[in-house]
């Protein structure tokens, strides 16, 4: 009998015309490759679309969320418990060439941030410039929150912050802090 | 807070970097055929010129990439980045 | 008391809205609009303060953030020192006093928010003043994001201390625009009080005194205009800190925005045509003016017929000399510049006007060089600086359609510099000002009593001070600064910088322009230490970090240790315990019976790649290549200077995958130590590098007994001493967990460290819990962790070590490898300097007297009480095991030493000890395999 636990406790909180949540137990896959390499083709096949190469971007490949982390880095997001058969998948396109799959599930949890005074409460603790013009759907920032690091996924209707599991605690905390006041 | 343009990422805060020193001093190619003065020349010993200096930094909070820049001691401008 | 010094009608008060306040224990009124300095003005309060060295009174020099001397304790709602009545907005319930120099932090924790947050924008404009305001107007219709700031509850800056009417009714209409304006950002009640790099400037906004008290705005713009006005400055003469000497301008202010007469009888002493306009409006409110002062032959015909007109004397060719009065000035005295008979004008105002001072400070903080103008007699903005422009009276425009051009055309620079196309607004036409004369440069007035010539007032500093600095051979304002403190105070010198110079330029008899002023550095107003925290504060103060079994260790009472971030628990006392008490029982537990720890804090690098065996090896100083798949190995790091910079175990994953762990300090240098080796001298290595750290929750499962505890929640799993060897790890379902179980022991005991998905952590745990109940597992922390290992030698690096110590130097050449043909620290450890017999050893000590626990870092001697030192305790641990404290000490030659008696400095006296190996418990091993 085994009993997952998230770092948060699929924690909520609403206030400040804010919505946070966290997301718990996505799959994520960190997958490291060469974007010139042959099996960067053969990776896209299998995601059915092309991991995104201009940085601090994501992209939505069928069901799986690709986040660029650095020219040879993503991070993959998929529902729960897809980790094996996505790294069999990976492993299988990526074939002899150099490339890498890690399990990094628990190593971030996802929050998810929604509403009007989203940003503000980001601003509070974020030196990035969201404004909608410069930072639309589909960036992908990793930077500094508050005083830990971070990953912003801006989507459509949502920010996506993935955070350390360590830092969960403390980043809940930040943000329904920076919750007060904000909006109205 | 200066702005540290990483070559991936763009411009960001500088409490997003960790600094690496002079660039350009590669491991020497057989450690074992230098004498003490000339390994400890590779261990201690870097430029500090007043102007351009060449520099490595890393964008620890965002890429994690390694890059080199020229920044200008005296002002503190980052005058180029490069990969 | 009757508010008799309020105009019957008039000012930007709002007299519907009365507001009660209490200074110096007696109550007043005043109106919401007030600042506390108008509302004492208005209650003919003028002696706010005391000086700080001399103790004189003091009083109201200015209207705003430059005021040197009404210096005042917020008392409530919440105590705030040092802050400047002319700066404070008056509200309901405020309790001040006056100061005498110094202040009172609170003594309890502050109730109020502090917030702070960032934003971005195109153009950045500092102040709304005539320039400030139609810059924001010109960069707003452009359609590009603008910020702008301004100190003040509403827009107009020096304006609203006129009568001008058409220009705040024109105010009034820009700001309406801009307030509509989406991407414009009109903060208010904001002060720019610093320029930083790259288009970043801090403001501070003052909100409201009992909830959210203050925000830090974090502004980061690509264009910057400055329009932040100009600082009028006053003349040095004997006596002029009196209460009810204040500025000319100041007292303008006070009559048209607050509707406050400073005085009933104005004396005025001006070297300039500004305090014409204020003595000419006072005179028309009712004040008498007794006279004007002015050391100018030249009095600009305008002026001289207004004043005329009104029956007011003006007294070219005079100066002020003195000043006579105890609480308030009551008379001035004045003669001919170049000396002459004296007279006197009876006053209880004495307005003053030494010329205007631009505000060049956020330029100057950009690092904008600046220079001295002859005919404005002022340091003006010299230089160009990238992405910031100055306009209006901070540039030396003074005229109100020439400020609002220059801002208009500063904004529209700035907006080509972003390439956006600008035009310049229709700007309100303006009738041509009077003609003027050139004002009269004029520091201080010539006089035999420079002691009684006060330049800063805060300071009680006077141009004897100036002189003695001069005398004593200082030649940069600077140094003359720092001998007479002027310009030091919470003002920094407003209104008594320049005036400085001025003075040390006439003595050295250089001009003003090639002396300079002193630097202007951030913040331009005091900004309060809780501001700059902002949110940052108590629980969020710096992040804590925990594993996922922390709310278990909450849950059993355990003391947590502060490792870096992480909360780590030190030990779990049981009811009656102390840490001695707890330690000694966990030891117990673990040498005996079974014990567990959480070790999940370890850092986890996941290594992959086909030539990740090529790395390692050059990284570590010991093989890893050859290790084979199934197995485990200790590993160090050293710098290229040979010395230790970290430990930890590595495991073969599979051919191309290995994970290796790092100390819970050190596992981020440790991933970017790693990467700035493959990436900027082997890029050509195959080989990837991902944290794993906190993917993986770890338990360490520990003494003779754990092999049974182990047994039973992993049925699966052949557990025998030769089916899992010591330093060998298998992949296992652990109570029902697919987890990755490791045969290492940093304790010399039969040892596993477990290691599962950390959502799975506390399943985990409380699984080994259940089983080993019966054994009387027992959950132990740092403290017994740390008791165990240096029992067994096993350095902690960064405890043990400190930067300086080499493998060979803790005793562990053997984890160096003789066989490759180089790694990273290898060519060190041959450099004569490390070689050397007489470096500082690991070594275990045992003090003589079987009792005394060593003060970590406690120094080691030869002799009982004198010198030579030879090297420091790094360790010291009571021992069950042992049964008597022991400690582990960096000592010089210590391995030649052992079986000597040295001695080692603690708590005031030498106690006795002697050297041993560093492994005193289980030398031969024998435990490991239980």
């Amino acid at each position: 009998m085994t009993v997952e636990q998230s770092p948060l406790a699929a924690f909520a909180h609403e206030g400040g015309d804010v919505r946070i949540a966290e997301i718990p137990f996505l799959t994520q896959l960190d997958l490291r490759l060469d974007p010139d390499g042959p099996a960067f083709p053969a990776v896209a096949k299998a995601l059915g679309g092309e991991l995104p190469t201009a940085p601090c971007t994501a992209s939505r490949l069928g069901d799986v969320d690709a986040l660029w982390l650095g020219p040879d880095e993503w991070l993959l997001l998929a529902e729960p418990g897809r980790q094996r058969e996505l790294e069999v998948l990976l492993r299988a396109a990526i074939g002899e060439e150099h490339g890498a799959v890690v399990d990094v599930s628990a190593q971030r949890t996802a929050l998810s941030l929604a509403g009007p005074a989203a940003r503000e409460v980001l601003a509070r603790g974020c030196s990035i410039d969201l404004d909608p013009r410069f930072a639309p759907a589909g960036t992908c920032v990793q930077t500094l929150l508050a005083r830990t690091g971070v990953t912003i996924v801006v989507q459509e209707e949502r920010f996506l912050l993935l955070v350390r599991a360590s830092f969960a605690q403390y980043l809940a905390a930040w943000l329904v802090d920076s919750t007060d006041g904000a909006g109205r | 807070m200066q702005l540290i343009p990483c070559p991936w990422c763009g411009p960001r805060e500088e409490a997003e970097f960790h600094y690496g020193g002079q660039a350009g001093v590669a491991y020497p190619e057989n450690p074992a055929e230098l004498d003490d003065e000339a390994w400890a020349r590779y261990v201690f010993f870097r430029d500090n010129p007043k102007g351009p200096f060449a520099e490595r930094w890393v964008h620890t909070a965002g890429c994690r990439r390694w890059f080199n820049a020229v920044r200008d001691t005296h002002t503190y401008r980052l005058m180029r980045v490069y990969r | 008391m009757t508010t008799s010094f309020r105009t019957a009608a008039g000012g930007r008060i709002d007299r519907s809205r009365p507001l009660r306040f209490t200074f110096d224990g007696r109550t007043y009124t005043g109106y919401a609009g007030d600042t506390l300095a108008s509302a004492l003005l208005a209650n003919g309060v003028h002696r706010v303060a005391t000086s700080i060295r001399y103790g004189r009174p003091r009083g109201i020099v200015t209207a705003g953030v430059a005021e040197p001397s009404a210096i005042v304790q917020i008392e409530a709602p919440f105590p705030e020192p040092m802050l400047a009545a002319t700066a404070i907005e008056l509200y309901d319930g405020l309790v001040a006093r006056g100061l005498a120099g110094q202040g009172r932090l609170a003594d309890k924790p502050d109730p109020a928010r502090y917030d702070a947050t960032h934003a971005h924008c195109e153009v950045l404009v500092v102040g709304a003043g005539p320039a400030g305001l139609t810059a924001a107007l010109t960069a707003a219709r452009a359609g590009v994001r603008v910020v702008i700031v301004d100190e003040q509850p509403e827009p107009g800056g020096a304006l609203l201390g006129t009568d001008d009417r058409p220009a705040l009714d024109w105010f009034a209409a820009v700001a309406a625009e801009l307030r509509a304006n989406p991407d414009v950002r009109f903060l208010r009640r904001c002060t720019a009080f610093g320029y930083y790099d790259d288009g970043f400037v801090l403001a501070l906004e003052v909100l409201d005194p009992e909830r959210t008290r203050q925000r830090v705005w974090r502004i980061r713009a690509k264009q910057v205009v400055v329009a932040t006005g100009a600082h009028e400055r006053p003349v040095v003469f004997a006596g002029n800190d009196r209460p009810g000497i204040m500025q000319a301008g100041a007292a303008r202010t006070y009559l048209h925005r607050y509707g406050v007469l400073a005085g009933r009888r104005a004396a005025v002493f001006t070297t300039n045509d500004s305090a014409y306009p204020a003595a000419v409006e006072l005179a028309d409110a009712g004040v008498a003016i007794a006279g004007i002062v002015d050391p100018r032959d030249e009095i600009p015909a305008h002026w001289r017929a207004e004043c005329e007109r009104r029956g007011i004397a003006v007294h070219s060719s005079h100066v002020v000399t003195g000043t006579s009065g105890s609480d308030r000035v009551t008379r001035a005295h004045l003669a001919p510049l170049g000396g002459g008979p004296r007279s006197g004008l009876e006053c209880d105002v004495l307005l003053v006007s030494g010329g205007w001072n631009p505000a060049v400070h956020l330029f100057s903080q950009a690092r904008g060089a600046l220079r001295f103008d002859e005919a404005l007699g002022a340091f003006l903005p010299g230089g160009t600086v990238e992405g910031v422009r100055v306009a209006g009276s901070a540039a030396g425009v003074f005229e109100l359609a020439a400020c609002r051009a220059e801002g208009a055309a500063r904004a529209a620079e700035a907006l080509s510099e972003l390439g956006v196309p600008a035009a310049l607004p229709e700007l309100p036409a303006v009738p041509p000002a009077p003609a003027g004369q050139p004002a009269r440069v004029l520091w201080r007035v010539p006089g035999d009593e420079p002691e009684r010539q006060f330049v800063d007032l805060q300071r009680d500093a006077t141009a004897a001070d100036v002189l003695q600095a001069v005398g004593a051979g200082l030649r940069s304002v600077e140094h003359v600064k720092r001998y007479t403190t002027i310009s030091t105070a919470h003002d920094q010198g407003k209104t008594s910088g320049v005036v400085a110079s001025g003075i040390v330029a006439e003595q050295l008899g250089v001009p003003v322009g090639d002396l300079g002023t002193t630097t202007f550095r951030p913040p331009y107003t005091p900004v309060a230490f809780a501001a700059l925290a902002g949110r940052n504060t108590g629980e969020l103060h710096d992040p804590v970090r925990v594993t996922s079994l922390h709310p278990w260790h909450v849950e059993h009472g355990a003391l947590f240790e502060n490792v870096g971030q992480w909360k780590r628990p030190w030990y779990y006392p049981h009811a009656g315990e102390d840490l001695t008490a707890a330690v000694l029982r966990e030891c117990r537990a673990a040498r005996e019976g079974v014990a567990m720890m959480d070790a999940s804090t370890l850092g986890k690098i996941d290594v992959q790649g086909r030539d990740a065996g090529v790395l390692l090896d050059r990284l570590y100083t010991n093989l890893m290549s050859t290790l084979k798949v199934g197995s485990a190995r200790y590993g160090v790091m050293c710098g290229v200077d040979g010395m230790v910079k970290d430990d930890g175990t590595v495991i073969r994953v599979d051919e191309n995958r290995w994970l290796l762990t790092t100390t819970t300090g050190n596992a981020a240098m440790v991933l970017e130590w790693m990467e700035e080796w493959l990436q900027t001298e082997w890029p050509h290595l195959q080989v990837s590098l991902t944290s794993v750290t906190e993917h993986w929750a770890t338990v360490a499962l520990v003494g003779p007994r754990s092999r049974e505890v182990l047994a039973q929640v992993a049925p699966g799993l052949d557990v025998g001493k030769e089916a899992f060897p010591f330093m060998s790890w298998r992949d296992a379902t652990v109570a029902g967990i697919p987890a990755r179980v490791c045969r290492i022991s940093f304790s010399g005991e039969l040892a596993y460290e477990i290691n599962v998905n950390a959502w799975y952590g506390r399943a985990l745990w409380e699984a080994l819990l259940d089983a080993g109940e019966p054994l009387g597992i027992t959950p132990y922390g740092t403290e017994t962790m740390h008791v165990l290992r240096a029992e067994k030698g096993y350095p902690i690096i960064g405890q043990d070590t400190d930067g300086t110590v080499t493998p060979q130097d803790l005793g562990m050449s053997w984890i160096v490898s003789k066989k490759k043909p180089d790694f990273v620290g290898k060519r060190s450890f041959d450099r004569t300097e490390n070689q050397r017999a007489d470096r500082k050893h690991l070594v275990g000590l045992l003090p003589a007297d079987g009792s005394t626990v060593l003060a970590e870092g406690a120094q080691i001697l030869t002799n009982p009480d004198t010198p030579p030192m030879l090297g420091h305790v790094t360790s010291s641990y009571r021992s069950a095991a042992l049964g008597r404290p022991f400690a582990l000490a960096l000592v010089r030659a210590g391995r030649d030493r052992i079986g000597e008696t040295l001695h080692a400095w603690h708590d005031g006296a030498s106690v006795p000890v002697t050297v041993t190996g560093p492994v005193l418990y289980d030398s031969e091993g024998a435990r490991r395999d239980g």
